[in-house]
């Protein structure tokens, strides 16, 4: 949606939400966030489905049965989906920022996260380069704090094909 | 099966634009619904009960707004629910008031909202907040991004160039100069389109829908009340939806059991309405489509799911001018929500346009000789797609 300023002459009443929460993290998203402090990846697994969850969930979505394990996710993957956003939005990053779902190895399932250190001054190359297949590695932050935000996602090099 | 037969027998809008400031948005609500009732010629005191179309609560920002708007669209005495899929809403609470009159358990159903998108310039921060606080919401998606991403797959799954995008968004704003209540209209080149500013990628400003506000309304009615009361109703024979995981990361990639870039939902969705509605071959049975289309991108794997043509062939049917008014499938005549984009109402909207069609009240948008009209929304992440099928006979 395009953005829309008020007008100033308008006959309007202004008004504000200020609303503050804590949001309980539960056990499957602890042990995930636990892992990323360790600069490790958990996705959870249903052996009768033999699908793997990021992000991990506590019951399989396929056979309603509990995820009965977890394994640890490669530490590369490939774009499914990729954007790059150049406009400012409210609340929102400052653009040029890339974001991108990424399977990574092992991983049934894709997760979302930024890709950084690409080039986005030229917005139709680096779409270019961002085209599902392409393939990236999980870069961690040199700290991380058991959030989403603790790693991103980077470029690999392209592989010839077959490589 | 139904117990009764379901049909349209009133319709109601407003106009659509960014501000609509001598109306509040109960105001806004009570337009549609009185201007639905006149148009069924029934009062008040003749509908048995109400759905509210509702969508986020924070972009007008009273919360839970359906409540403040009960006295305004006469449901106080009556049975009332709101029904809120995000931008499905629509087309989720035309189908819970279908429900309603076809179990036999009321005769006549109001289905009644309104929006207004514009009221806050945080409606992509609202939109934002969708997403849950552990894994996603921190990566900017909105419904402008995460549309955006499906569509960057479906271009590399099927060479979709921008310039064919750009050619949606020309025919339906042309489109548009038909509809006096559409919000954006014009006569727009794929230059203009495609020199609009880079939103993200592949969107361009004009690849996407305004911030709208207004409302709509429809009067669904039993056998009965239709025969005495619409000499040309629009009955509706068939609904479908389907819902999928919050999680677009599940719908990508070899384990996916529905694609994402194929807004793939409505192939089910599609085949249930079809098998309720006789329709067996949609190119031929079914004349205008109204198609949720808050993108330039979205019509294209719809149009595909539900069977118009195969996949990845929508693209070069829309060059050919196969989707233009009058031509293959007239495809949203009213310009859709590229044009306007009442997010609790929209899903309504194509109902109402969709229905609008069959009755032969379209004004200068009608189609000639109209028999079936589809009529599509979809809310979420992508996730909840319902469509309705609008027919001139009962089947």
């Amino acid at each position: 949606m395009t953005r829309q300023e008020s007008n100033a002459n308008e006959n309007v009443i202004h008004g504000e939400w200020h609303i503050r929460y804590k949001y309980s993290i539960g056990k499957v998203a602890g042990k995930f966030f636990d892992g990323l402090k360790q600069k490790k990846i958990f996705a959870t697994h249903c052996a009768k489905c033999d699908l793997s969850y990021l992000p991990p969930r506590a019951y399989c979505e396929r056979s309603f049965e509990p995820c009965d394990g977890w394994i640890e996710a490669g530490d590369k993957g490939v774009i499914e989906a990729a954007t790059i956003v150049t406009a400012e939005f409210e609340n929102l990053p400052k653009p040029p920022y890339a974001i991108a779902y990424v399977r990574l190895d092992g991983v049934s399932t894709a997760m979302i996260n930024f890709v950084r250190e690409l080039d986005l001054s030229n917005v139709k190359s680096a779409a270019e380069r961002l085209k599902p297949g392409a393939r990236v590695r999980v870069k961690f932050v040199d700290k991380p704090q058991g959030r989403i935000t603790d790693f991103h996602y980077v470029l690999l090099p392209a592989q010839p094909r077959g490589g | 099966m139904a117990k009764s037969r379901v049909a349209v027998i009133g319709v109601g809008e407003t106009e659509f634009k960014a501000n609509i400031p001598d109306k509040t948005y109960v105001e806004l609500a009570q337009d549609a619904a009185k201007g639905a009732l006149d148009d069924a010629g029934l009062g008040p005191d003749d509908i048995d009960a109400v759905v509210f179309s509702m969508a986020p609560t924070q972009f007008m920002g009273v919360n839970d707004a359906d409540k403040w708007a009960v006295d305004s669209i006469w449901a106080a005495g009556k049975p009332f629910m709101r029904v809120h899929t995000g931008g499905a809403t629509g087309g989720s609470a035309l189908h819970a008031g279908y429900v309603h009159v076809a179990s036999g358990m009321y005769r006549t159903v109001l289905v009644v909202g309104a929006d207004r998108v514009a009221e806050t310039p945080d409606a992509q921060h609202v939109l934002n907040l969708i997403w849950d606080l552990f894994y996603e919401h921190d990566f900017a998606l909105n419904t402008v991004t995460m549309t955006a991403l499906s569509t960057q797959r479906y271009m590399h799954k099927y060479g979709t160039t921008e310039e064919q995008y750009a050619r949606v968004v020309v025919r339906s704003r042309r489109n548009a100069l038909n509809n006096p209540y559409a919000h954006l209209k014009g006569k727009l080149t794929i230059d203009d389109v495609m020199n609009s500013p880079r939103i993200s990628w592949p969107y361009k400003l004009f690849d996407i829908c305004p911030r709208s506000s207004g409302a709509a309304a429809v009067i669904l009615a039993n056998d009965d009340i239709t025969n005495r009361y619409s000499s040309r109703p629009a009955f509706i024979n068939g609904i479908g939806g389907l819902t999928s995981t919050v999680f677009m990361g599940d719908r990508v990639g070899p384990y996916a059991d529905v694609e994402l870039s194929d807004e793939a939902e409505f192939v089910r969705a599609g085949k249930e309405a079809y098998a309720q509605a006789g329709i067996t071959d949609p190119v031929k049975q079914i004349q205008v489509v109204e198609l949720y289309d808050p993108f330039s991108s979205t019509q294209f794997p719809q149009l595909e799911s539900l069977g118009f043509c195969e996949r990845g062939q929508a693209q070069k049917l829309s060059d050919e001018g196969a989707f233009d008014m009058g031509a293959l499938l007239s495809v949203n005549p009213s310009g859709g929500t590229l044009c306007s984009n009442p997010i609790g109402v929209t899903g309504l909207v194509r109902v109402a346009d969709a229905a609008l069609q069959v009755m032969g009240k379209a004004g200068a948008a009608q189609v000639a000789g109209v028999r079936n009209a589809l009529a599509t929304a979809i809310g979420g992440s992508v996730q909840f797609a319902n469509c309705t099928i609008l027919g001139a006979d009962y089947v």
